[in-house]
């Protein structure tokens, strides 16, 4: 399935999940929506993919979810970052900064 | 808590399918109404909404499928899903299936059952306490392993310090009386630390303990828990009683405990102190204490090495003689032998046994072989329906995965079927097995066995799966359906002829390696024993109590006893209805009488004290010979004439005759046979050689002499009884007759002269059998490969064979080619067998009699038979393809 998703970075998509699900619930295509819009279209996240990396997430207990109502009282199956879950986001988004300003070392020494 | 997370939200998606797929479709759909909405929201129409949210998002179904089939559950459901379609294919095929799962289940089924029998003898440590630790020790003896002296042994143990204990023992076979019928029993003298190096102390009671030992101490015994529930119905009161052997009173002192197994002497059943006399050691070397009958063990001290106790051993060894002083036979001059006692009991059969468990393992492979052959095929007729599966979008892993599933199933079938193939085969070996074979007890079907089953099926169910599915490139999963299944059928009939050839050659190996034992079995009982063993029936009669022991007045007086009672017993024998000659003897031929017993120094006149011939010496009752069959050369037999005040009489045998006097009359020449300050034996006849102890051994040179005339009465002789009718039939007859003399003295080894010399050669019998079996089932299950094969290549022909009939072809011409054919796989699969067949014989070379290694006929005879039940096998296809009708087979392309 990872195959497919050549749109994200490969390892990033968990982090996108759980640092766009910090600020608000949300369900599965406002994920999707919210992800493009801060990138500015830089990472597009297909549903396949989404729903299996929710799936996971979920059993990993850094997950809820719940069926709701939307804004547009549609019903629409909402996910909640758990306690777990935030404390998961502040270890990758260490561990995410941690590779960044790795590498970016290694490039200026390039330059 | 994540694990936990897995497993509950697994069990809900697996228990609650459909709930969990409609959620997962509704958040798709739902996803896709969002989309949609949003699109529209900007404008679009309903139409070009939907269009562009699918363009954004992909299919509605390949998202549904993706995210549905996250999970382990999803894992363990293809699983059940393969193994439910594996389970209809083998329905679908019952034929296939019932070939596959019973070749299977014999090749599972006999390398376990031969893996059961040789993992208890070579492998699984010995059933005591750091058994690793336990060591055997012997002298030598011109080269040979020989016993120790009791004066040897109480130097080794006291001057080592590797050991923490030692222990000496020897056999002891007491006659318990008192009961209903006097019983023989088999136990052992032992040292009183014995069971301390085996580790395994009595349950009840005591322990022997250094007050045990020497002369003159109160008679004491140990006996087994199994003594105990047979003789004693369990009594658990049991110490403190006495029982009654050879006329003493032993106390019972303990009672191993149930389960414990003396591998030293597996039926032993009770224990007694040895009777030496330490005193002795340094006052006499003409004593029992320095005879050399008794063997010896000794348990390592913790931290020290079998290495460093040998050195320590031979160091002691070397001790000078006036520090160490011990008489010539035991001078330890040439070291001595430390084994581990486990290799030390395996030793004799070690051979055997690996041959054995090579030659399964080879069955084992040509099955799983034959197997693989019948799936190849089998999937090159599903290349259509793995080329649909490809189509509609699985992966190669995933027709691994069925393969696999497939052949697992198979397999474990087969395993199943073997498992209990191999328990009765347990029982088979057990019932079949020599009397060499140690450790008995500790053959059946253990766990480890089944482990060792397990591990062949999951190895065989791998390999099954996985050559076929090497052959299924992804190429051709999706070349489409449409694609004749000629190239795939190709490449899969060569990898099947390359399997048949090394089925062939591995059949070769067995059967060249049975071959050379059947001729060596044919050379043995070609072998002239000297007797005529049929309707002889023989059994031990043993003397035992005080009534023989000397009177204090009247030395020799026990020996009188002795005589009078055999001679009545032998009268009373042969007046028993059926009874057509009798005859006794101190040394019965191709029995399991022990040759050092039986084994004198014999002199003539003519030699001195350094010279002479070891003989065995033959202490029989008139008539013996003539009941016995044994040709009379020259002179006379023995008769009732060479009484006590006779003149001392002797036959010869004619070997002896012959290395001693050439062409020259023996006759009225003059031996002496053991002491030499008797008076001389004369020579009154020469007989023909007699085996004594087993056919394939030459030693031949015997002195038979009147057992009235003997310097000792032997307290235990054999009777043999020619029987006008079956042998068996007048046994008990024949016992009451002996026992009406006395009733008190035991019958043992009741047994018709055939049996004994079955019994005498029952390992190489026992060894035959299993090859003969092996070899029989390798050469069908290569027949039946090679059959396979060449009726897959004759119909994956039947197009060209159709082109070349219609081109003018005879039938005799497509015979020809296919047999042709099959016959040049036998033959490469022959030649690559004899390069293995040769490693084979060789390493099997100490198992054979008379027979030399590159023996012609088992190599020719055995390329004949292969070649001829190979020809069988590859005329049936030629034959169908020679009688096609090239019309039909033309018209059906």
């Amino acid at each position: 399935m990872t195959e497919q998703n050549t749109d994200v970075i490969q390892g990033t998509l968990d982090l996108l999940i759980l640092k766009t699900l910090s600020l608000e619930p949300m369900h599965g295509f406002g994920i999707a929506r919210r992800v493009e819009q801060v990138s500015h279209g830089v990472f597009k996240v297909n549903p396949g993919s989404l729903l299996t990396a929710l799936q996971r997430l979920e059993r990993a207990g850094w997950l809820d979810s719940g069926w709701r109502n939307t804004e547009n009282s549609r019903r629409a199956k909402f996910y909640t970052l758990t306690r777990a879950g935030r404390k998961q986001l502040e270890i990758e988004t260490a561990d995410w900064t941690r590779r960044v300003s790795a590498i970016a070392r290694l490039l200026e020494q390039e330059a | 808590m994540s694990i936990w997370r897995q497993a509950t939200h697994g069990l809900r998606g697996f228990f609650h399918r459909g709930a969990r797929e409609r959620e997962i479709e509704d958040e798709v759909q739902n996803y896709f109404d969002a989309a949609t909405a949003e699109y529209r929201s900007a404008g679009l129409s309903d139409d070009e909404a939907r269009r562009a949210a699918l363009r954004e998002c992909g299919t509605f179904h390949a998202a549904k499928e993706e995210a549905r089939s996250y999970g382990w559950e999803n894992t363990v459901r293809a699983f059940f899903a393969d193994l439910r379609f594996a389970w209809r294919q083998l329905r679908r095929n019952p034929g296939f299936a019932t070939v596959s799962i019973v070749t299977l289940g014999l090749g599972i089924g006999a390398s376990t059952a031969i893996f059961s029998a040789v993992n208890p003898i070579l492998f699984k440590p010995l059933p005591y306490p750091n058994s690793g630790r336990i060591l055997m020790v012997w002298s030598t003896w011109r080269g040979a392993r020989s016993e120790v002296a009791f004066g040897t042994w109480r130097e080794l143990s006291a001057r080592n310090r590797s050991f923490d204990s030692t222990a000496i023992f020897e056999p002891w076979q007491p006659t318990m009386t008192g009961r209903d019928e006097p019983q023989r029993l088999e136990g052992q003298k032992v040292s009183a630390g014995f069971f301390r190096v085996l580790g395994v102390p009595p349950l009840l009671g005591r322990d022997f303990n250094a007050t045990d030992e020497g002369p003159n101490k109160p008679n004491v015994v140990i006996i087994s828990d199994r003594l105990r529930q047979q003789m004693f119905h369990g009594d658990t009161a049991i110490v403190g009683k006495t029982l009654k052997l050879d006329g003493d009173n032993y106390t019972v002192i303990g009672v191993m405990p149930r389960g414990f197994q003396d591998v030293l002497s597996p039926t032993a059943e009770l224990w007694t102190p040895d009777r030496y006399d330490s005193t002795q050691i340094a006052r006499e070397f003409d004593s029992w204490e320095w005879g050399n009958h008794l063997r010896m063990i000794g348990r390592l001290r913790a931290g020290v090495t079998r290495g460093e106790a040998v050195q320590e051993l031979a160091g002691i060894a070397k001790t000078p003689w006036p520090q160490f002083p011990r008489p010539r036979w035991a001078s330890l001059e040439r070291g001595l032998v430390v084994d581990t006692l486990q290799d030390d009991i395996a030793r004799t059969v070690r051979p055997a046994l690996l041959a054995v468990f090579g030659a399964v393992i080879i069955v084992l492979v040509i099955a799983c072989v034959n197997v693989i052959n019948l799936l190849l095929a089998r999937s090159s007729q599903r290349t259509g329906e793995f080329a649909v599966r490809g189509a509609l979008g699985a992966s190669r892993v995933r027709i691994l995965r069925q393969l696999i599933t497939e052949s697992m199933l198979l397999t474990m079938l087969g395993g199943a079927l073997g498992v209990v193939m191999a328990i009765a085969g347990v029982r088979l070996i057990v019932a079949l097995s020599p009397p060499e074979l140690p450790r008995l007890d500790a053959i059946h079907f253990d766990p480890t066995a089944f482990l060792f089953a397990s591990i062949l099926v999951a190895l065989i169910g791998l390999a099954a799966g996985t050559v076929p599915a090497l052959h299924i490139s992804r190429n051709e999963l999706q070349s489409g359906v449409q694609r004749a299944s000629r190239r795939i059928a190709g490449t899969h009939l060569w990898t099947r002829r390359f399997l048949v050839m090394g089925e062939i050659a591995l059949a070769f190996v067995l059967l060249v390696s049975a071959g050379l034992l059947v001729r060596s079995m044919q050379r043995l009982v070609s072998v002239p024993s000297g007797f005529n063993p049929s309707q002889l029936l023989t059994m031990q009669v043993v003397t035992s109590g005080h009534q023989f022991d000397d009177l204090k007045s009247n030395p020799g007086s026990g020996d009188d006893r002795r005589r009078r009672f055999f001679g009545q017993a032998l009268d009373a024998v042969r007046r028993v209805p059926g009874v057509d000659r009798a005859a006794f003897t101190s040394l019965l031929p191709l029995s399991d009488d022990l040759p050092v017993v039986g084994q004198y120094g014999a002199q003539f006149d003519d030699q001195d004290a350094s010279s002479g011939y070891t003989v065995f010496r033959y202490a029989v009752s008139p008539g013996y010979c003539q009941t016995m069959g044994i040709r009379l050369e020259s002179g006379r037999f023995l008769d009732e004439r060479d009484t006590d005040g006779a003149p001392q009489t002797a036959l010869i045998s004619e070997s002896l005759a012959r290395h001693h006097f050439g062409d020259q009359n023996p006759i009225g020449r003059r031996l002496h046979v053991g002491p030499r300050n008797r008076p001389w034996y004369t020579v009154v006849g020469v007989v023909g050689n007699v085996k004594q102890t087993s056919l394939a051994i030459d030693q031949d040179d015997a002195v038979y002499i009147p057992a009235r005339q003997t310097w000792f009465a032997d307290d235990t002789l054999s009777f043999v009884i020619r029987t006008r009718g079956a042998p068996a039939a007048i046994v008990r007859a024949v016992e009451h007759a002996i026992w009406s003399v006395d009733k008190d003295q035991p019958i043992v080894r009741i047994l018709a002269m055939n049996r004994l010399m079955e019994i005498t050669e029952a390992q190489r019998r026992f060894i035959l059998i299993l090859f003969e079996t092996f070899g029989v089932v390798a050469l069908l299950l290569a027949a039946i490969g090679l059959y396979g094969v060449l009726s897959g290549s004759v119909a994956e022909r039947n197009h060209e064979i159709g082109v070349r009939m219609a081109l003018g072809a005879t039938r005799g011409n497509i015979l020809a080619m296919a047999l042709r054919d099959g016959m040049r796989l036998t033959a490469f699969g022959i030649g690559i067998g004899l390069l293995g067949a040769f490693a084979a014989s060789r390493a099997i070379a100490s198992l054979l009699f008379g027979t030399s290694t590159l023996d012609p006929m088992s190599w020719i005879g055995m390329l004949g038979l292969l070649a001829i039940v190979a020809a069988l096998a590859c005329w049936v296809p030629a034959w169908r393809g020679a009688n096609l009708d090239p019309a039909a087979t033309l018209r059906s392309e």
